[in-house]
């Protein structure tokens, strides 16, 4: 015998169900659905969803890609975030041993800088950014940019891996050591190899903030069409009568990436490859 | 070590310190190839015209029920949620995974639909507003500052970016309270069960006040973080209709006023007022442990 407020609380669940799904994956559904569906169609019939038989396109995605440039600007993204994820990861291994293993002077100081670093506003990072990089005469550059995004994301990416880092039993380093190992290959021979998913994950993530970041690739690049990133170009077109199916089959291209970075990053921090490596 | 601490304190904290200095010069953009540090004038002009602007406390003032509403906001429906997945179900993974969809979009993405979805010509929440609602006409969400809905004015393009605020940050929310959640020892609650405690009893006296820690921490990060908060408001409305805040302000007083002075000088007040939050969550916890 279930009480009323069981009962109630019962449908009232399957209602915040309902309605959470229907509202976090809609629009990107909405999204989909408008890039395969001619404009004409769309705004003749809005409230279609679907595409109507015979009327399916894909035709949004090559016109988006070719002719609104946005298969350049994806091509700069995929350069920019490589080299951000390659940088970013490079410093803050290097960093967040240093910071789990080495004891040296003003080690608190710099955790308390780097965190301070994560809860400063962007924004106001930017002015200074843009003044020396146009005094530098880096602006409109995409190394300029890697810069800025490395600097952007160490602080997290070193929170990270701290975390991945402090799981490698210091025994197996010390065995490392006592057999002839320098610090330098014991990070690469025998603590990278086993903080492998972590990393992994870690240089995911950041390859998706950089390759998401709007306010500096706009600050940066707005004047340069050939070098504006995928974020900037969506964007940028929107100010201008673009289709919006176009659009729609731009924002869909640049986030089919980002989900299935995302699920492979959680798949790599599902296994460790720590269990087992100490015995008894 | 060494290399990482440079790149950082050359991208990070070098810029930051130059906005403090920045703040106290008479510079324009077009003054940025003629800038060398030995000649440098100092004034107080920025921060007093700054201090003595309305746009600047006008902005402020939204900045505040900006962040507020949306933090407060998220990290409710993040709890409503983590409320209604708590107990297993068939399909509980996938609608996990779909609940994560706003966090993972690329903002550019997301606020494109979103301005898709509220156009006022061929957006579905207009259209179905028009066709089966009974709206006499669609409303433009994103530009129009306030409405007469009876008693009350409605701030509408406000309104429209606190939602998406909390639609696009609600599932870190779930996931904290989720996982939270998930070390409540479950014989405390079923004990209070077998006593006769119903549901909604058991929640109010037993899981919140687990939860609040979480809670709070949440509600703090996602103020500091809506706060600063420039590409969501910016790509949606561009700062129109009433949704102009500070960081918006900072980006045109550099972009389109090209005042690096009073550019720096905004954001210089702006971390004064983030800072004025974190010291006062700290001295918060600190007195709880106390």
């Amino acid at each position: 015998m279930r009480s009323t407020e069981d009962r109630v609380l019962g449908v009232l669940r399957w209602a915040v169900i309902a309605v959470a799904v229907t509202v976090t994956a809609g629009p990107l559904l909405y999204g989909a659905l408008l890039s395969l569906r001619p404009f004409q169609s769309v705004v003749s019939e809005p409230l279609e969803l679907f595409p109507a038989p015979g009327e399916l396109t894909f035709a949004s995605y090559p016109t988006a890609m070719a002719e609104y440039g946005l298969g350049g600007n994806m091509w700069n993204s995929l350069q920019v975030a490589l080299a951000t994820a390659a940088l970013a990861i490079v410093l803050s291994v290097l960093g967040a041993y240093a910071a789990v293993r080495l004891r040296f002077f003003g080690r608190n100081a710099v955790n308390v800088v780097f965190l301070g670093v994560y809860l400063l506003p962007g924004i106001v990072l930017a002015v200074p950014l843009f003044v020396l990089l146009s005094r530098l005469g880096l602006t409109g550059s995409l190394a300029g940019l890697v810069f800025v995004y490395v600097a952007q994301t160490v602080p997290v990416a070193l929170y990270m891996l701290r975390t991945y880092l402090v799981a490698v039993p210091s025994s197996v380093e010390e065995a490392a050591m006592i057999d002839g190992c320098g610090r330098l290959a014991l990070i690469r021979r025998v603590v990278l190899p086993m903080a492998l998913p972590g990393v992994a994950a870690t240089a995911l993530y950041v390859f998706m903030i950089a390759w998401n970041e709007y306010l500096f690739a706009l600050l940066f690049l707005v004047a340069d069409r050939d070098r504006w990133t995928v974020s900037l170009g969506i964007a940028q077109l929107t100010e201008f009568s673009v289709p919006t199916t176009v659009l729609m089959a731009g924002s869909i291209a640049i986030t089919v990436p980002v989900v299935a970075g995302f699920f492979l990053a959680q798949r790599l921090l599902v296994t460790g490859l720590t269990s087992g490596a100490e015995k008894g | 070590m060494a290399p990482t601490v440079l790149v950082v304190f050359g991208f990070a904290v070098l810029p930051f310190l130059a906005v403090v200095l920045f703040a106290f010069l008479d510079v324009r953009l077009v003054d940025i190839p003629r800038l060398y540090l030995d000649e440098l004038d100092f004034t107080g002009d920025n921060i007093a015209a700054v201090w003595g602007s309305p746009r600047f406390w006008s902005a402020a003032g939204t900045t505040v029920v900006y962040a507020g509403a949306s933090s407060a906001g998220a990290v409710l429906v993040g709890l409503a949620v983590a409320l209604a997945l708590r107990r297993p179900f068939r399909g509980r993974g996938l609608v996990r995974a779909l609940v994560l969809v706003p966090y993972v979009l690329p903002v550019v993405a997301a606020a494109t639909i979103w301005k898709t979805l509220l156009n006022p010509g061929y957006g579905l929440v207009n259209a179905v507003g028009t066709e089966w609602l009974g709206w006499r006409e669609p409303i433009a969400f994103l530009t129009t500052t306030s409405r007469d809905l009876g008693p009350v004015e409605v701030p509408v393009a406000l309104t429209t970016v606190i939602a998406f605020e909390v639609w696009k940050t609600f599932p870190l929310a779930f996931l904290f309270i989720t996982a939270r959640l998930q070390v409540v020892p479950g014989d405390i609650e079923e004990a209070a069960q077998i006593d006769g405690a119903g549901k909604t009893r058991v929640f109010w006296h037993l899981l919140l006040p687990q939860l609040a820690g979480v809670m709070a921490l949440l509600a703090v990060l996602r103020f500091l973080w809506s706060f600063q908060n420039f590409n969501d408001i910016y790509l949606l409305t561009g700062g129109a209709g009433g949704t102009e805040v500070l960081a918006v302000r900072v980006y045109t007083e550099l972009v389109v006023r090209a005042n690096i002075g009073t550019a720096g000088a905004t954001g210089l007040l702006m971390t004064g007022m983030l800072l004025g939050v974190v010291a006062v969550y700290a001295w918060m916890i600190k007195r709880e442990k106390a």
